[in-house]
């Protein structure tokens, strides 16, 4: 397996390959493809970390713990709540930060604070040609010319193989509540957190689970800040929210039975409902007012509301082509586990264009991973 | 500045353009004599100007398409407008070329508060989104000073910010889709009402890419729900390196304000004798707002004038009111037009990291002395986007260009110290030569390959962004 342990060598690895690679970072995921194996989890150190500038940048295979940890320290977090697949995916591995960023992965906060694209102010990477090329940089208003930062993120390693990702970072909450809604279906899950979302409380996360932990349909609501105006915000939700039924609010500690707030996100975050289930895991991109429907349509086997409806993750027997059951919805289904069919969605015509063109021009020789779901 | 040579052969083709221009669009939507095409000869970087050789103001999607269709085929170089507010020169026509302008494309067509989106004409005004949703309690976060007066379109074409981004982030955060018609007159829908992009984050780099790879049709906009209030308390320091520290201390401490804004003795005199907020007479002053209910906010700012307080402000004073809030921002608010009353002045928008500060602003001072012109400084102190102001005369001959040179070195020392030529502005023709201090050949020509699949012949405003010897072979 290919570890280069520095960027000059990364380039230099691209530059002599003679057919494909098949590029990972901590391997958490499967990385598809047959090409020559070639990890980065050798570039790894955290190379810059300036708290009061909200600022921290690190070698692209260092380990997500890490950069947490050392966030942490100082009371900060990375904004988008980065998910850790191994659990949904039965892999081991360790979760590198270029791998989030090479899948945009965002967690719950997303509906506030924005995906990882959205905290990512900058990168470097090596294209298939061998060239390291930088974008963006370490502060955190920046249009100097066009944003590459964005079209890498998510790119799933098809447009180069990253080397440095800068981040905008921001501080951990002082105090974090859950208001936990019991019983109530879909459609009026979806209609009560686009009422709390729609608030000026501040909501952060937004979740459904239609059969919860006792069996119960469950609907999250997420506020944090400061400690008197989570009382006051939690209180005003509370009534706010009366008419869907009793919302209890849950401290760190957790209600009985419960996870406590913490481990209750990290579980919807994770798709740990999903842990250990045999069967494809399909995720969702939609227009929140749509899960309902999409819900229906689909038939899952089992299903998880996130970001207020927008994220709608399905486990669906194997092979299941969840397009055909969902038609034409506006938004787009990725398959992420499994073995049905096609992971990534079709485009239409006039942007596949455009996306094949780009790939053909940062990756000429068709080295790096095709773009993939998983 | 250098501008390339206009090609006559694209002049020469002026009278079968209009011709097909009216073939697709009512005749008041082009604009082809002489004394009328002149009202577009610039946008807001008025010392640069030339009258495009027609406009055309389209009303729909597919009349923006025809008329691409039509100058993609006759190989017409196309120049997207918005309102024309560009500081950078993104608007700045050629002689050749045809302004393709949206102003007349301002309706609202869908607004969901279940789904917390709007989709609108892009040509509709930044302020005028707002207005369509804040009856009902919304509004659009990204709040560029001109937002009375530019459009979406162009807010797209340059990733604007504003005062609020610390916390709401700028355009490209709150952009959710667009639809936009490629050169050759393809419609192409990116994005749309859901979160995030199922292949390649397209909608990523056509925000803020400068009118260079489509026109920008209708947008589809996340809203949010209005707090329920918000007020600022100003701080005075005897030293920018101390109000420096404190915007650092303040960030780490865990409250996120929603603006921090700096400003410096130069502006605090300037905007004291031209509005009289009543500001102290002090090195540097920061407003430092938060939001929420009454008590939210309370609590909020004893943490913020707790920390203020270890850095021996020489005025520390809480707005209680929404008065008091009014003449706190006062100042900050007509900083430009107090700095103009002075002089012509040139707006930089580099940005720096934050803990660069004192650094950047001693730097400053030094190159004001050896240019002998002067500067303020006011800016967005919690992202680090700076903008001098540089005091110059334009009918002073060579004072322009002083002033130019002085600007250039300016951001080669923001590049310098870790930061970017433009935070907010963009980089139009106004700081196109100076990527080469920020970027290398590379990381050009990676930029470059984008325009090449979405404009393979280089038509849409190709004169911009990049150093004009490094386009000349892909421009036609
Ligand atoms: C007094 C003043 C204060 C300002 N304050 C701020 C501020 O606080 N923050 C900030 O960020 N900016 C600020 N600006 C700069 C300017 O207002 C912004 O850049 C604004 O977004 C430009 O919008 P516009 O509609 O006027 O665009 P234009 O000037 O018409 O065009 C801007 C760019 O967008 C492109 N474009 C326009 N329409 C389209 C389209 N339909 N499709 C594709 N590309 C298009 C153009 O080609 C050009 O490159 C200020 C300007 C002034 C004069």
């Amino acid at each position: 397996m290919l570890k280069p342990e520095s960027e000059e060598q990364l380039a230099e690895m691209v530059r002599s390959a003679n057919g494909p690679l098949s590029v990972r970072g901590g391997g958490t995921r499967h990385v598809p493809g047959d090409g020559e194996a070639l990890t980065t989890s050798g570039l790894t150190g955290i190379t810059l970390y300036e708290p009061g500038a909200l600022t921290l940048v690190a070698r692209a295979g260092t380990p997500m713990a890490v950069v947490e940890k050392a966030l942490a320290k100082e009371g900060q977090r990375l904004p988008f709540e980065p998910m850790d697949h191994r659990a949904l995916l039965g892999t081991k591995g360790t979760p590198t930060i270029g791998g989030a960023v090479a899948m945009n992965v965002s967690g719950p906060r997303r509906v506030q604070a924005g995906a990882c694209r959205d905290s990512l102010i900058g990168v470097r990477f090596v294209d298939g040609e061998g060239t390291v090329i930088k974008n963006g940089g370490r502060v955190m208003k920046n249009v100097t010319g066009y944003d590459l930062v964005k079209l890498v993120a998510g790119a799933r390693g098809s447009l180069g193989v990253l080397s440095e990702v800068s981040f905008k970072v921001l501080p951990s909450a002082a105090t974090s509540v859950s208001l936990l809604i019991e019983g109530l279906d879909v459609t009026r899950a979806v209609a009560c957190m686009s009422m709390a979302l729609a608030s000026p409380y501040e909501v952060n996360g937004a979740a459904h689970v239609p059969v919860g932990l006792d069996g119960t349909p469950v609907t999250m609501i997420r506020i944090e800040g400061l400690e008197g105006s989570v009382t006051y915000r939690a209180a005003k939700l509370q009534a706010l929210l009366s008419s869907f039924g009793t919302v209890v609010v849950e401290r760190r500690s957790g209600r009985e039975g419960g996870l406590g707030v913490e481990a209750g996100w990290a579980w919807i975050r994770d798709v740990k409902a999903f842990e250990g289930t045999d069967g494809d895991v399909w995720r969702v991109s939609a227009r929140p007012s749509h899960a309902p429907d999409i819900v229906a349509r689909a038939g899952a086997e089992a299903a998880l509301l996130d970001w207020g409806g927008g994220l709608v993750w399905l486990r669906l027997p194997e092979g299941t082509d969840l397009r055909a059951r969902l038609g034409d919805f506006g938004g787009h289904a990725t398959r992420v586990r499994g073995t049905g069919p096609g992971a990534l969605p079709p485009e239409p015509d006039a942007l596949a264009t455009l996306t094949s063109g780009i790939r053909a021009r940062f990756d000429p020789r068709g080295l790096f991973n095709p773009m993939t779901g998983v | 500045m250098e501008m390339p040579n206009v090609d006559p052969f694209t002049i020469a083709k002026k009278d079968r353009l209009i011709t097909r221009l009216l073939q697709v669009l009512p005749d008041d939507a082009v604009i082809h004599e002489p004394e009328e095409t002149r009202a577009y000869e610039c946008d807001a970087l008025t010392a640069y100007r030339c009258p495009p050789l027609a406009v055309v103001l389209p009303r729909t999607t597919d009349e923006v398409a025809a008329v691409l269709k039509i100058c993609h085929d006759m190989e017409i170089p196309v120049v997207p407008r918005g309102s024309g507010t560009s500081l950078a020169g993104g608007a700045l026509p050629t002689a050749d070329s045809v302004i393709l302008g949206v102003a007349r494309m301002t309706d609202v067509l869908e607004v969901d508060y279940d789904d917390r989106i709007i989709r609108l004409q892009t040509g509709r005004t930044n302020l005028s989104v707002t207005g369509a949703v804040e009856a009902d309690g919304f509004f659009y976060a990204p709040d560029p000073s001109s937002q009375l007066a530019c459009a979406i379109a162009g807010n797209i074409g340059m990733n604007s910010g504003g005062a609020h981004c610390l916390k709401y982030g700028v355009t490209t955060n709150n952009l959710l889709g667009v639809t936009m018609v490629l050169m050759d007159g393809t419609v192409v829908e990116v994005g749309g009402a859901h979160m995030d992009a199922g292949g390649l984050d397209l909608l990523g780099v056509i925000c803020g890419s400068e009118g260079q790879l489509g026109v920008v049709t209708e947008a589809t906009l996340r809203i949010l729900p209005k707090p329920e209030g918000a007020r600022p308390v100003l701080m005075a320091f005897d030293d920018n390196e101390t109000a420096g520290a404190c915007v650092a201390d303040i960030i780490k401490a865990g409250v996120l304000p929603v603006a921090i804004e700096f400003m410096d003795r130069p502006v605090i005199r300037a905007t004291e004798a031209f509005a009289h907020a009543g500001y102290p007479d002090a090195e540097a002053l920061l407003i430092v707002e938060v939001e929420g209910s009454e008590d939210e906010i309370d609590e909020q700012l004893e943490v913020i004038e707790k920390i203020a307080r270890t850095h021996n402000p020489v005025e520390l004073r809480r707005s209680t009111s929404s008065d008091e809030s009014a003449r706190i921002w006062l100042g900050r608010k007509s900083a430009f037009g107090a700095m103009g009353q002075i002089n012509d002045y040139m707006c930089l928008d580099g940005t720096i990291p934050v803990s660069e500060l004192p650094r950047i602003l001693r730097g400053i001072g030094d190159l004001s002395a050896k240019y002998g012109l002067d500067v303020g400084n006011v800016f967005h102190a919690g992202d680090g986007n700076m903008h001098p102001l540089i005091l110059f005369d334009a009918n002073k001959p060579g004072d322009l260009e002083l002033c130019e040179n002085m600007g250039a070195d300016i951001l080669k020392l923001c590049v310098e110290v870790g930061g970017c030529l433009t935070g907010e502005h963009g980089v139009g023709v106004e700081k196109r030569e100076l990527m080469g201090h920020q970027f290398n050949e590379g990381d050009m020509e990676a930029q470059l390959r984008v325009k090449d699949v979405f404009d393979p012949k280089w038509l849409l405003n190709p004169a911009k962004v990049f150093p004009l010897s490094v386009t000349e072979s892909r421009r036609v």
